[in-house]
């Protein structure tokens, strides 16, 4: 019986491999190259989501200003492999040092903000990851060190072994694009996002994070030093926002401050809160959702407007944003747990009434 | 009987409210020790000085024979003392068995690169934890619940959960804040009975509790707090003879 399972499980797991590596070749030639470059980016986003959603989903700390250390990766990557200092270090060592350098700083702008909550967490992580941007744009004198609000340009693409991505890889008469090699490495770089944060859910540390979320002052009585677990939960997600930093930048070529603007934190989050915070699964699917449906509406709404109206009445950037409130306002009325809400999730925001009182006595 | 915890002098002040005054006490290895008073004498107060909730102005606690660290919660917990709370603090959207489990913290040690890699330590003292937990809630009686969430267990489970997660830790000293309260006669009776349980099987318990009956019953020894201030200190029957005490309940025209 047991064997009977495994086997199944591996038949989907098999099926699920083929279809990802197949998924860039049908998109690509139904509906164009482009659209793989949307898939590339929603993989950065999902890796992001995940990263977010160690701190927010997990540990429960509102954080405004992750973008900050998809920032630190990017620019780290950049100065590392492009004319700017003249160093071309491999990818190999640039995204692990990015993981590392993010996850510093994850701690260091989480460290002041321990005693913090809800509220006053979210204001505090706001500032920091504005000032993160800021410094980015400034640091352009006395010392030139990011070009400031020019940013940072003819980065190295990123380079496996000889090749490099950003040129077309012909094997065994099959062509395969920059934008599939790119999607190739961000995928299995995903895969491994996933795998570590699946891991983490279910251990002795996500217990930890989930138990401060739930109730920090029982969690300190329990023996957790929740100073030490919420610098890690900081760490953790911000070496995520580091690695996937450093694809972009590598995917890009280009890296300038405005990439790294407070809109694109919230936009994370949002991917994290629709999908359905602290669950892994939803959590992927808002990172999917949110960055590939706002391509679909840029690309479709001009033809269809025309169609309607004869003429272009709203133009696609601000319809974006006016659907993409609407989306939220849906969402949050009808599906408070997210899309695809963990199951504990949803019972805590069903309304059920709680058969239990919920406490007695003073506080 | 030997010695467990000494409380030295504890104050503590809210402002120009004394919760906490000159309070001394000492609870032998292996008793079940009281603290009783009426509402607002500091019962609480004194419980979240021991546990590091809140920070002592004088006075220190020896533990063990050794000074107590109480400069944090987890600090006191490591030490050996683990609590409950009078307003149930459960993790509310884990299950049973995940709350005992979270209870486990202090007795396991995988970190990032143990839960990432998963490797043969790491699965083993996973095992161990999960086992254990199944233990305790079996141990306090409600391991038929132990999928359930928390918020959705009965109030006297709850309280009984809290208590499982507390001795998660092995704590030496079991402190419960008001481990009845709510409770009807039956589940206080089965309460009474897990920490006769709690104490045969070797862990000291301190015990605030308003239930006169369970804690005349209960308890080796009580302290009497009344405004802050240690008033009596001695059996129930010794207590119960007090005249500080019989005035602190009863008012002072009446004694």
């Amino acid at each position: 019986m047991k064997k009977h399972n495994s086997a199944k499980a591996w038949a989907g797991l098999f099926l699920i491999a083929l279809s990802l590596t197949l998924l860039p070749f049908l998109i690509g030639h139904s509906a164009g190259n482009a659209w793989v470059r949307v898939l590339d980016f929603a993989l950065l986003y999902v890796m992001l989501a995940l990263g977010l959603n160690i701190v927010v989903g997990m540990a429960g700390l509102l954080d405004l200003g992750y973008i900050a250390f998809y920032a630190v990766g990017a620019y780290l990557y950049a100065l590392l492999a492009s004319p700017q200092f003249g160093l071309h270090w491999p990818v190999w060592a640039v995204l692990p040092l990015g993981a590392l350098v993010a996850g510093v700083f994850g701690a260091l702008l989480g460290a002041p903000t321990l005693r913090l909550r809800g509220d006053y967490l979210a204001i505090v992580t706001l500032g920091f990851g504005e000032i993160v941007r800021i410094f980015l744009n400034n640091l352009n004198s006395p010392i030139n060190i990011t070009n400031g609000p020019q940013g940072i340009s003819q980065i190295d693409p990123i380079r496996i072994a000889t090749q490099p991505l950003s040129k077309t890889l012909d094997v065994f008469g099959l062509s395969f694009p920059s934008v599939y090699l790119y999607y190739y490495l961000f995928l299995l770089l995903t895969l491994l996002v996933i795998f570590i944060t699946l891991r983490l859910e279910d251990s002795r540390l996500g217990r930890a994070w989930v138990a401060i979320r739930e109730d920090e002052v029982a969690a300190k009585a329990c023996g957790i030093n929740t100073r030490n677990v919420k610098l890690l939960a900081f760490a953790i997600g911000a070496s995520f926002g580091g690695v996937a930093g450093g694809l972009f930048a590598g995917f890009q070529e280009y890296v300038s401050p405005e990439s790294f603007s407070l809109m694109e934190s919230i936009m994370v989050l949002c991917m994290v809160v629709i999908g359905g915070m602290g669950h892994i699964p939803g959590v992927i699917l808002g990172g999917l959702l949110l960055a590939i449906l706002p391509e679909v509406l840029r690309q479709g709404a001009i033809p269809i407007q025309q169609a309607l109206f004869g003429k272009v009445l709203l133009d696609p950037e601000s319809l974006r944003m006016l659907l993409f409130g609407l989306a939220l306002i849906a969402v949050m009325l009808y599906r408070p747990a997210g899309l695809w809400p963990e199951k504990r999730r949803k019972r805590e925001l069903s309304g059920h009434p709680k058969p239990v009182e919920e406490s007695i006595g003073q506080s | 009987m030997e010695t467990l915890l000494q409380a030295h002098g504890i104050g503590k002040n809210f402002g120009g409210v004394r919760a906490l005054h000159d309070v001394s006490l000492s609870i032998r290895r292996g008793e079940i020790y009281g603290l009783i008073g009426p509402n607002g004498a500091g019962k609480t107060s004194f419980f979240n000085v021991l546990t590091g909730l809140y920070s002592a102005d004088s006075g220190h606690f020896i533990f063990n024979d050794a000074p107590l660290n109480i400069s944090a919660p987890h600090e006191v917990a490591a030490q050996g003392i683990a609590r409950t709370f009078q307003n149930i603090r459960l993790f509310a959207n884990m299950t049973a068995l995940e709350n005992v489990m979270v209870g486990r913290h202090l007795r396991s040690s995988a970190g990032v690169i143990g839960a990432v890699l998963r490797n043969r330590s790491t699965r083993d003292e996973e095992e161990g934890i999960t086992q254990r937990a199944q233990e305790l809630l079996k141990y306090v009686g409600i391991h038929r619940h132990s999928n359930v969430l928390a918020r959705n267990l009965a109030y006297g489970d709850q309280r009984r959960l809290e208590v499982a997660r507390a001795l998660a830790s092995e704590p030496t000293l079991l402190a419960l804040d008001e481990p009845a309260a709510g409770m009807n006669a039956t589940e206080t009776l089965a309460l009474r009975k897990l920490v006769e349980q709690i104490r045969c099987d070797g862990t000291t318990v301190l015990l605030i509790e308003h239930d006169m009956k369970l804690v005349m019953g209960l308890c080796d020894r009580l302290a009497v707090l009344d405004y802050g201030e240690k008033i009596a200190e001695g059996t129930p029957a010794e207590v119960r003879r007090d005249a500080k005490v019989i005035q602190a309940y009863l008012g002072g025209e009446l004694a």
